[in-house]
């Protein structure tokens, strides 16, 4: 008998069914990867073990932990086994931690609510624990408030709080899809630790295949409520016989077709010199003028017309810093921004005519909208720019074809914005860019928000816009398999400064520099399905 | 911690300068000398010009904005214009008054408004929850004044439980004052507690939905646990705001509530005194209402430091 069997598991939430017959089983030492798209059920999955489901919920099927059903379970009976032979860890560190409340006191928790420990004997074990997960006595004593960490650092807490009495089972939602690749890396290598020392099962949920494979013995594949595959991480990849789980692999590793663009001339489209960007930091003197925060240190380079630029780099690293000074959003204390050979700012104002030529796309597909407004209205918010917008009928054509152009239909311009999926208002959103044919389009982690399947379409569209415009693109992304598969040329950047330069296909298969080589370890690789092959055989 | 308090105790102080230079503005530009009023439109010119004097009016603007100032420092108020008596002494029997009341309808108010908003929002969508929300929903709607004839109906003059209006003095008996300013403080109260209710439960609300709650009870903590433990602190920043402004209230803005009980406090003093052109006295009132609200206020952000970590460390 397993430790944890789940079986015909279904759930409906207000009448909607979420789950369908859901069984898989986890071992004790076992780590199980539940890969899936979002509304796949694999969150709802991890509740449903939990019983921590939202109102309205109904299940039915069995959840059995160490033979016994615990859909039977009084909330009390789940209550003494959630943190105790039960942990769970989150995606958000940065919220998942009680902002008002000591990690010492927040792991002690766990101990004093299911043994009848005192408070000191609590703060011991607590001590112990954050021991375990790497977070020493000598930097994070138990008083330290969740903010004065970083996110690595708290997802360290928050798994310190779910592993304290040694749980039997540990579900893990996407861990660390909220985390840089190399603070990911470090916490999976954790999580891997934890299991083999307490032999432990661990249910492992992620969106992303490759975190999974790397680390999993067994891998469930969910979609639309339902199991469509399970197999050992080893085998499944080779067999692979449902379509689902082909085209969750295919477009994780997808390469979009790009034309190689030869209509390059010589002189840059955009020049990029010596940019340097400060920040004033609180004033620690009253009479001595404020401490700087220089977010980018000298950054030079340049993009040439109908190239495709990826800059990769950490959170804090000071993209978006460069970013906003790029598109004029923010001035620069030192250096040059020109666009076509005219810089960005005269004076201390953005020029029109410089702004017309680039856009935006954000990542967050369902925060950038007025949720009041027509797409129509939406997608010609860049019109602004312009010393003569087009009215009436040239206007209603000019957002027919934006809309036609990302491959949607003129009558969705008459639709609001909650009316499409994620990956249809990223198109809404390029079609927002393409409006006033701009030549550059900054993309700052324009995919990272969305399902694999969904983030290949969009780069083939974008491929496929770049080839038929000659648009220009600056690629700003942490996901280097996306900047690998989109860009011509990539810079590295760490702490404000740029420290590799050069061909994409060049950076990753010989990265020079320390730092790129860390980034390209830490990053989860899809197993080779060639390689594979050849190993069984 | 101390870092915090010094500044916010430097923007206090530079608040009530500002304050007191607006007042005295303000007070400067109303027309009306208070000499000539006083002695009414047959006043020979020379007795007004003495009575200018007197009152230290003759001096300069600037000089009159410091005299006035460092005596409030020093405790002399001046002089009233009408009555002819120390202003600090009609504002100090006046205070013991007003400041009782307000601090009884905060009390009222937390009291009524705590477990109200805790268990409405503990209990989202119950009967407990509907009933609170009708029942604030009419607190918010009716005005105090109304409440407080409605009070004076039933509880004095229909039952007889408590007198229609009046203060007998604190020298009377502690029982014998708190009786007289209790439907004042209640009437007072009911509509605070409803408003405070209402933002208790929704600051509730907003921080169970939290991840850090979901944590907590994937730790094992039950519902109620979690509410107390890790929700409640975190929803007091909002409740402390509304405290903080509703105490400011009730100090200065009980003026109807203390005409409809005639209890001669603060309100009834600036009112008395506008009319009567007593500017003197209306510039102090509102100096020491100002004071009042700062010190409030100032007392509000260190609480907020108290309950949130956050905000110890960033000054």
């Amino acid at each position: 008998m397993s430790l944890l069997q789940i079986d015909q598991l279904n759930l409906a939430i207000h009448g909607t069914p979420i789950l369908r017959d859901v069984s898989f089983h986890l071992d004790a030492g076992q780590i199980v990867g539940v890969i899936g798209e979002s509304g796949s059920g694999k969150s709802m999955t991890a509740y449903s073990v939990m019983q921590l489901l939202p109102e309205g919920s109904t299940t039915t099927g069995a959840i059995r932990l160490n033979g016994d059903n615990l859909l039977d379970l009084s909330e009390e009976q789940m209550c003494a086994l959630r943190g105790d032979e039960l942990g769970m860890v989150f995606q958000e560190p940065m919220t998942a931690l009680n902002p008002v409340k000591s990690i010492g006191d927040q792991v002690a928790e766990t101990v004093r609510i299911h043994r009848k420990a005192s408070r000191a004997e609590s703060l011991r074990i607590a001590r112990e624990t954050l021991d375990r997960v790497e977070l020493p006595a000598d930097r994070f004593p138990l008083s330290r408030f969740p903010h004065e960490l970083s996110g690595g650092q708290r997802q360290r807490v928050v798994i310190a709080m779910a592993i304290a009495l040694r749980p039997k089972v540990l579900i893990a939602d996407e861990p660390t899809t909220a985390l840089d690749v190399t603070t990911q890396a470090q916490i999976l290598k954790l999580l891997r630790r934890l299991v083999r020392e307490d032999n432990m099962a661990l249910m492992l949920i992620s969106h992303d295949l490759a975190v999974v494979s790397d680390l999993a013995d067994e891998i469930v594949i969910m979609k639309s409520g339902t199991v469509v595959e399970t197999g050992s991480a080893k085998t499944l990849f080779q067999s692979m016989t449902h379509p689902y789980t082909k085209k969750l692999f295919e477009a994780s590793s997808h390469v979009p077709d790009r034309a190689e663009a030869e209509s390059r001339t010589a002189a840059p489209l955009l020049k990029v010199s010596h940019v340097s960007r400060d920040y004033a930091l609180p004033r620690t003197s009253l009479f001595a003028p404020p401490p700087k925060f220089r977010a980018v240190n000298d950054v030079s380079f340049q993009i040439q017309q109908g190239e495709s630029l990826g800059l990769v780099g950490e959170s804090g690293c000071g993209k978006s810093t460069l970013t906003r000074a790029i598109l004029g959003l923010e001035e620069v204390q030192e250096g040059t921004i020109l666009i076509d050979g005219v810089p960005v700012f005269s004076g201390h104002q953005v020029r029109r005519d410089i702004r017309q030529k680039m856009q935006v796309v954000f990542q967050d597909p369902y925060g950038s909208f007025n949720p009041r407004h027509r797409v129509a209205r939406l997608v010609c918010e860049p019109f602004h720019l312009l010393d003569r917008p087009p009215r009436g009928a040239a206007r209603a054509e000019a957002v027919a074809e934006a809309l036609e152009s990302v491959g949607l239909d003129e009558a969705d311009g008459r639709k609001y914005i909650h009316e499409f999926s994620g990956g249809q208002r990223q198109r809404i959103a390029i079609a927002r860019a393409l409006i006033i044919k701009p030549k550059l389009i900054v993309l700052d982690e324009a995919v990272s928000a969305l399902d694999v399947s969904i983030r290949a379409q969009i780069l083939d569209l974008l491929a496929d816009l770049s080839d038929r415009f000659g648009l220009t693109y600056l690629f700003i992304s942490h996901d280097l398999s996306v900047v690998r598969s989109i860009t011509d040329r990539v810079l590295v950047m760490k702490a404000g400064q740029i420290v590799e330069e050069g061909r994409t296909d060049a950076v990753f298969d010989n990265p020079q520099h320390a730092y790129t080589q860390s980034l390209i370890a830490a990053a989860p690789r899809l197993p080779d399905r060639q390689e594979q092959k050849e190993v069984s055989q | 911690m101390l870092r915090y308090t010094l500044k916010r105790l430097l923007s206090l102080s530079v608040s009530l300068l500002v304050a007191s230079i607006i007042i005295f503005l303000a007070i400067e530009v109303v027309p009306g000398d208070p000499a000539s009023y006083m002695l009414g439109i047959n006043a020979q010119p020379d007795t007004i010009a003495a009575l200018r004097e007197e009152l230290g009016l003759n001096v300069s603007a600037v000089e009159r904005y410091v005299n006035w100032v460092s005596g409030m420092l020093t405790g002399n108020f001046g002089t009233s214009y009408t009555y002819r008596t120390p202003v600090v002494d009609m504002i100090g029997d006046r205070m013991w008054i007003s400041l009782p009341l307000a601090l009884y309808a905060l009390l009222l108010s937390t009291l009524i408004a705590f477990p109200a908003g805790i268990l409405a929002a503990s209990k989202r969508g119950s009967v407990a929850d509907t009933l609170v929300m009708g029942i604030t929903q009419l607190g918010v709607a009716i005005p105090n004044f109304w409440f407080a004839m409605l009070m004076v109906l039933v509880f004095a003059i229909n039952l007889r439980w408590f007198s229609a209006g009046g203060f007998p003095g604190w020298d009377g008996g502690f029982w014998l004052a708190v009786k007289a300013l209790t439907l004042p403080a209640v009437s007072l109260a009911l509509p605070q507690a409803s408003i405070l209710a209402r933002v208790m439960r929704s600051a509730l609300l907003d921080t169970l939905g939290e991840d850090f709650v979901r944590s907590a009870r994937a730790k094992g903590l039950n519902r109620r646990q979690a509410l107390w433990r890790h929700a409640l602190r975190n929803a007091m920043i909002p409740v402390l705001t509304i405290i903080g402004l509703q105490f400011s209230f009730l100090l200065a803005g009980a003026i109807i509530i203390e005409n409809v009980f005639f209890l001669p406090g603060l309100g009834r003093l600036v009112f008395q005194s506008i009319s009567q052109r007593d500017l003197i006295v209306v510039e102090s009132v509102v100096m020491l209402l100002v004071f009042a609200v700062v010190i409030v206020n100032f007392s509000v952000d260190i609480a907020y430091a108290l309950v949130d970590p956050r905000l110890r460390r960033r000054s």
